[in-house]
């Protein structure tokens, strides 16, 4: 029985552990793919904007799986979590799934657009797709931290309370990190005059996203008690303080490499490892719920026979996974040149 | 809830909502799952016999199938939080059992065909012929696969096994094998890719038939997939009649209430059972009215005697009956599809038998009207299976009322409202460019250059790397032998 009872609880630590670590990485890799929409009002020419979109089109649809897999994991491993956080977020998941058809779509639908109208509308779809997609999961996430109400096995409050000016914060920090993210990604796949506007907009994100991690990071130990007391009572508070400092030297050190003329591939990589802190201090303030307050992962946690029956097979795949990922990801490595494309 | 939309209450909008979305969605993949299996064969003739021809064909049809497999992808990621959103009590019940498949389907599927389709559209030059191979062959298996799983899950909820219910009320595993392999999943699973496959077949064939009626004939690549197409509506389509009717059996063992509303018995027979091909269902009355049937026949169909009795569904209580009316019809829809299918296939070998396969001109006008056929009957058998085992989501154990999330209707109705909008719009103006892409002639001679009326893959900053040619044009110029 003890026996039992423990195999369950370190599946349930790994399970959560491996959903984070799906989440994370659909944060990074559909991050700076929704980026490049949001950057594209700020780049108005029909091949700066063709050569944006080809620097993402071949992998946009495997970075998007790792959201069906954030869905159906949690669908499957935390089943009462799941059937709980998407009606208490219904109105931004809506919005979400929606604007992920129009920003998907894009990819396909604006080369065969004819005539100018159709040229605009796509574009449209792909920026606002990209943009409404950012601010929902932001929205979502703000909304998750801040807390939601539970009553019995199912979602207990209101309709609107996921809409707070906490969980807009995070909505429209999302979309400024993406923002910074592709502007990362595409300073790594471009060069030449465009390189040089993109970092611009490195610049320009990177400082504002580093004052949305402030301000986020800042506002969340106010949330709950129990988040305040894990970033600043003694000694938890040693513990912890790696965090905001490392996210303080990859800020400098993001700042230097972005101007750099050599290793333009070193601001991407620096930026998954700020997002990676974030994701850690995410972490702390939660752990161990995965709907704050009141449930916690041991709640939600389907049978240990079912999280056992998808342990082993993901235990096989996701590093299968990750290594037909990782070469796609070669094939189409190197850098875009205007009018040329991969050839 | 007890509030309403328009008059409906938050159930039964969840209800169409997911009508809706499924349905609609299910269009793209009953398309894909042919076609990836379809490109797979003629890259892998191309690659092996270094025919051009093929290698033209594959480039026409790989154009189609990336758009239509990203309309599946974007309506697909909305059903698997749709599961949550609307049905949540649903989802946490069932979570334990059905969560795990669904997570399989990402894991070995999903991944596999968003991983390699990259390669597979814009990577042959990258990564040349071969490894290019193994990228459309790992997309056309990933789209079996992801059937697979998805009709597992599906096919659980119809014929549950393997399971035991815990303090919380959830469904809980017992027995992993009994889950996925339940008693209708195989012949599900058979029925369900067989007609993914007619559908693109016919699909292809009535694109086929169309350039032909336009004058096309000397063209190669539209004889060709004319001549594919016909050859699957042969084969297969007759083939698709005895595994239907084997799942019939299934389900009249399993669930006996959806057959008898398919078949529309009312009443109990003593002595023979009749076979009724029309007549208008009334539920209420519990009668069918104007009724044109077969006597006797009926028996032998459900593997019973001429002279069998057979408990009808006057024998059912009312509260466990599904809608009559919408199984009878939509089950008619789907076998008198599938017998013109049939005869199609048959026609079509007849004329090939002459030597008049590209010049039938009937035989092309009914194979273009029966292009969507497919998918109209696809549709039609879907609806006869879920609608044919209400008032259950988990059939006998979970009421489809008991599922819905504790939503506001208005909540509901919103979404739904803005669902049929933007499907309608954005998945509209895809099938508009689809046909766009159908109705351009097949690429023949190789030129060299991209023919204007064709466009590249990519419209500019990108040669599409299927458009590449692999061998100067001199060695490759010449007109393919049938």
């Amino acid at each position: 029985m003890m026996d039992a009872i423990s195999i369950s609880l370190d599946l349930t630590i790994a399970w959560a552990l491996l959903l984070a670590f799906a989440v994370y990485v659909y944060v990074v890799l559909d991050g700076f793919d929704l980026g490049i929409g949001i950057l594209y009002p700020f780049f108005r020419k029909k091949d700066d904007r063709d050569l944006m979109m080809n620097s993402v089109a071949p992998v946009w649809d495997g970075n998007e799986t790792w959201l069906v897999l954030g869905g159906g994991g949690l669908f499957a491993a935390f089943p009462l979590a799941y059937a709980i956080i998407l009606p208490a977020l219904y109105p931004p998941i809506i919005a979400m799934l929606l604007a992920l058809i129009f920003r998907g779509v894009a990819f396909e639908f604006r080369w065969k657009a004819v005539g100018r109208f159709q040229e605009v509308f796509w574009d449209a779809a792909f920026i606002g797709g990209s943009t409404v997609a950012a601010l929902a999961q932001g929205i979502t996430l703000g909304a998750l931290l801040q807390g939601i109400e539970v009553d019995g096995r199912s979602y207990g409050g209101g309709w609107w309370d996921w809409l707070t000016p906490f969980s807009i914060l995070c909505g429209v920090s999302v979309v400024v990190g993406y923002a910074f993210m592709g502007a990362t990604w595409l300073n790594m796949k471009l060069d030449g005059e465009i390189q040089v506007r993109v970092r611009r907009m490195a610049r320009a994100f990177g400082i504002a996203t580093v004052a949305c991690i402030v301000a986020v990071s800042l506002a969340t130990p106010f949330l709950e008690q129990e988040y305040f007391a894990r970033w600043f009572s003694f000694p938890a508070a040693f513990v912890v303080a790696p965090v905001p400092i490392l996210v303080a030297v990859l800020a400098w050190q993001l700042w230097k490499s972005i101007d750099a003329e050599e290793r333009d591939w070193l601001p991407f990589v620096l930026t998954l490892a700020l997002f990676l802190l974030c994701f850690v201090g995410l972490g702390i303030s939660m752990w161990p719920h995965i709907i704050p307050p009141a449930i916690t992962i041991y709640d939600a946690a389907s049978p240990a026979k079912s999280q056992l029956f998808m342990f082993v097979g993901a235990a096989v795949l996701v590093p299968i996974i990750l290594a037909y990922t990782a070469y796609a990801y070669w094939v189409f490595r190197g850098k875009l040149k205007p009018g040329e494309g991969y050839h | 809830m007890d509030s309403l939309f328009f008059g409906f209450d938050a159930v039964t909008l969840a209800r169409i909502q997911f009508a809706f979305t499924v349905a609609f969605h299910f269009i793209f993949p009953a398309f894909t799952i042919g076609l990836a299996s379809f490109l797979a064969v003629l890259n892998g003739w191309y690659v092996w016999t270094k025919n051009e021809a093929y290698l033209h064909l594959f480039n026409f049809w790989v154009k189609i199938f990336a758009i239509t497999f990203a309309m599946g992808v974007v309506s697909g990621i909305v059903m698997s939080y749709q599961f949550g959103t609307n049905w949540s009590v649903f989802s946490d019940r069932t979570g334990p059992v059905l969560g795990p498949l669904m997570a399989y389907e990402v894991l070995t599927a999903f991944f596999l065909e968003a991983g390699f389709l990259g390669i597979m559209l814009f990577g042959r030059g990258k990564v040349g012929n071969g490894l290019h191979m193994v990228a459309t062959l790992m997309v056309a298996v990933g789209t079996a696969i992801s059937a697979t799983w998805i009709l597992s899950v599906n096919s659980w909820m119809h014929t549950p096994a393997g399971y035991g219910i815990n303090d919380a009320g959830q469904y809980v595993p017992e027995d992993w094998w009994a889950i996925i392999l339940n008693p209708s999943f195989p012949y599900r699973l058979v029925h369900t890719l067989t007609a993914a496959y007619l559908t693109t077949a016919f699909i292809v064939g009535g694109v086929g038939a169309w350039h032909l009626l336009r004058g096309r004939r000397a063209n190669h690549g539209v004889r060709k997939m004319f001549s594919m197409a016909m050859w699957m509506a042969a084969i297969v389509a007759p083939l698709q009649i005895v595994i239907g009717h084997e799942h019939g059996l299934n389900t009249y063992e399993y669930q006996p209430t959806k057959v008898l509303a398919m078949e529309g018995h009312f009443e109990s027979y003593d002595n023979g059972v009749p076979l009724i091909l029309f007549g208008i269902p009334d539920q209420e009355a519990g009668e069918m009215r104007y009724e044109l049937s077969i006597p006797k026949i009926g028996g032998p169909i459900l593997n019973k005697g001429w002279n069998a009795s057979m408990p009808g569904l006057d024998t059912v209580p009312d509260d466990e009956e599904p809608p009559v009316a919408i199984v009878f019809w939509s089950f008619r829809i789907m076998v008198g599809i599938g017998m013109l299918m049939a005869g199609l296939g048959l026609w079509s070998l007849w004329t090939r038998y002459k030597g008049r396969l590209y010049d039938d001109r009937w035989l092309h006008r009914a194979a273009f009207a029966m292009g969507p056929s497919g998918l109209v009957a696809v549709i039609a058998g879907w609806i006869t299976t879920e609608v044919g085992r209400q008032p259950y989501v988990v059939y006998g154990e979970m009421l489809t009322s008991e599922a819905a999330s504790p939503l506001d209707a208005g909540a509901v109705g919103g979404s739904l409202i803005a669902f049929i909008v933007i499907y309608f719009a954005v998945f509209g103006a895809g099938v508009g460019y689809l046909f766009k892409l159908m109705s351009r002639t097949p690429e023949v001679v190789p030129t060299g250059r991209d023919d204007p009326d064709n466009g590249p893959l990519r419209a500019s900053g990108i040669v599409p790397g299927t458009q590449q040619r692999p061998r100067p044009a001199g060695s490759g110029s010449t007109q393919p032998a049938e």
